[in-house]
């Protein structure tokens, strides 16, 4: 089993979402995030005060799949998120002890989907 | 001189100020991402701020002053220079001139915010205040003198329109419709609907723009009597019909009533009573509010769906269809029995009317289509209209403002 984290830009979220299902991966935890990489943050100014390289929004998907979907996985959100920009952001793969559904206390691989 | 028409008009003033700033700034700003709602509030603010001054400075000359082959009025009161405490017999015999050109002032600045609503979430900030400038000043002033200037050749030809159906709602809304156009779609909006960040925001901007429009329109009778409080409850009750009408409709075609919509037939009904508050029985305006809501569901949830364009939120759905509607239906339900001022609709056996009313429309849609066409290429080609993808991604209130209305961690 593995826990796939993917941090990127806001507005691929749907795009990824389309690829992820597209290869039969329906199931996710989104969440919103803020971030600094490579890119470059904002400058902000309120009331003349300013505040250079201010964190970015960033959106965090936390998807957990067998090892046959981990791949697949991976690719899917390579091609919905890639602009080929700096601030695509960042997918972490994690190999994960145990999956427990809550509802049945099924545990293991099958407790995933 | 009267001083409660005075009073009246002077607080009417107050009220349609409030339309714009928060009214409209809030229902607007409430119906954007996130990462747009303070170019919406700083676009409305800003056009307080702009529009006051060229109105001040040559708008009200423009629009009111003496005029010039029925087309436009002159420059001779161009600082208001003569627009003082004396009342102009031809505008509004007891109230003050000033007082008439301070309420005029208001509407002149709702107008051009109100096209907001189509271009909203992707035009660069200095091309957006040109181009309300130059809006303001070749569309709406022109338009302000031909039906409500003394010598304006709608006016000079009967067309009726009390407070602003077609100088303020056809104008700007199909305005809108062109520069939706023009501008094309906003980036995203292909993978399906971009959603609303705060209904709540919606709502009470609705509802402020629903009170404040007690000013716009009964305001509009320019003294405090019989036919301002007709036009009061014409415009409640025409909005409360549209409002229900539109939730009604809502529930009959998706299973659950939404505020959204509710809130939205509520202002088409606002939009749509506007030219007709002062000439028709409020029996009538019930009828009209029914009518504008599903003329409007129509434009917004089928017919823009069909034909592609993205007019952001619906300035030219609301506007311009209800400003149409509202304009027609002036024409049909006229009567002066309500307003021995006005003129008899088609239903109260003069034709004509409709007639007069149909062409003044025709005339108002051709003008502000070929003025706003022309307007956007020249502020296209200076500063272009459009702002970069990136930026129009990230958002215009960090690209265009430096700032950003929420934080995630404080």
């Amino acid at each position: 089993m593995k826990l796939i984290i993917a941090i990127i830009q806001p507005h691929k979220l749907e795009v990824v979402k389309r690829e992820l299902e597209a290869v039969g991966v329906n199931l996710m935890t989104v969440t919103n995030v803020l971030g600094q990489g490579r890119q470059k943050g904002h400058t902000e100014i309120y009331r003349g005060a300013k505040e250079a390289g201010g964190l970015l929004n960033k959106v965090r998907l936390d998807i957990v799949v067998n090892e046959d979907f981990a791949e697949p996985t991976i690719k899917a959100i390579t091609k919905g998120a890639h602009t080929g920009d700096v601030g695509d952001g960042k997918i972490f793969v994690v190999n994960l002890a145990e999956c427990i559904r809550i509802s049945s206390g099924e545990r293991g691989g099958g407790a995933i989907g | 001189m009267n001083s409660g028409d005075t009073a009246w008009v002077l607080m009417s003033t107050a009220l349609v100020l409030l339309m714009t700033m928060p009214g409209l700034a809030f229902f607007y700003g409430g119906l954007v991402r996130r990462k747009n709602v303070l170019s919406i509030l700083m676009q409305c603010f800003i056009i307080l701020c702009v529009i006051s001054l060229q109105w001040v400075l040559f708008g009200y000359s423009l629009a009111f002053g003496p005029d010039f082959h029925g087309l436009i009025g002159n420059l001779n009161w161009a600082g208001l220079n003569g627009v003082g405490a004396l009342p102009n017999k031809d505008y509004a015999a007891t109230i003050p001139h000033s007082v008439f050109m301070v309420f005029q002032m208001m509407f002149a600045v709702i107008t051009p915010a109100l096209i907001i609503g189509a271009y909203a979430e992707r035009v660069k900030f200095p091309a957006f205040l040109l181009f309300t400038i130059l809006w303001a000043t070749f569309v709406y002033d022109p338009l302000a003198h031909w039906v409500w200037g003394t010598g304006g050749w709608l006016k000079n030809l009967g067309a009726l329109d009390f407070a602003g159906g077609m100088v303020v709602h056809v104008s700007s809304g199909i305005s809108a419709l062109v520069l939706a156009l023009l501008l094309g779609k906003r980036v995203g909006l292909n993978h399906g609907p971009i959603r609303p960040h705060n209904l709540p925001f919606a709502v009470l901007g609705g509802a402020l723009l629903w009170f404040g429009w007690f000013g716009f329109n009964a305001g509009s009778a320019l003294a405090a009597d019989g036919s301002a409080a007709n036009a009061f409850i014409t415009t409640n009750t025409a909005t409360a019909a549209a409002g229900l009408t539109w939730a009604l409709i809502e529930w009959w075609q998706n299973g659950t009533p939404t505020i959204l919509g509710t809130v939205t037939g509520a202002v088409a009904g606002l939009v749509a009573i506007t030219p007709a508050c002062g000439f028709v029985n409020p029996m009538n305006a019930l009828f009209i509010g029914i009518m504008v809501s599903v003329v409007c569901y129509l434009a917004v949830a089928v017919i823009k769906g069909k034909l592609g364009y993205d007019d952001s939120l619906d300035a030219f759905g609301v506007h311009g269809v209800g400003g149409t509607v509202g304009t027609i239906a002036t024409g049909l339900f006229a009567e002066k029995a309500v307003n021995a001022g006005g003129a008899n609709g088609l239903l109260f056996g003069n034709a004509h009317q409709l007639v007069v009313q149909s062409l003044s429309l025709l005339a108002t849609v051709t003008f502000a289509v070929i003025m706003t066409f022309i307007i956007f290429k020249i502020v296209d080609a200076l500063i272009g209209m459009r702002v970069e993808e990136k930026n129009e991604i990230v958002g215009l209130d960090l690209t265009q403002q430096s700032e950003a209305a929420y934080t995630v961690i404080e």
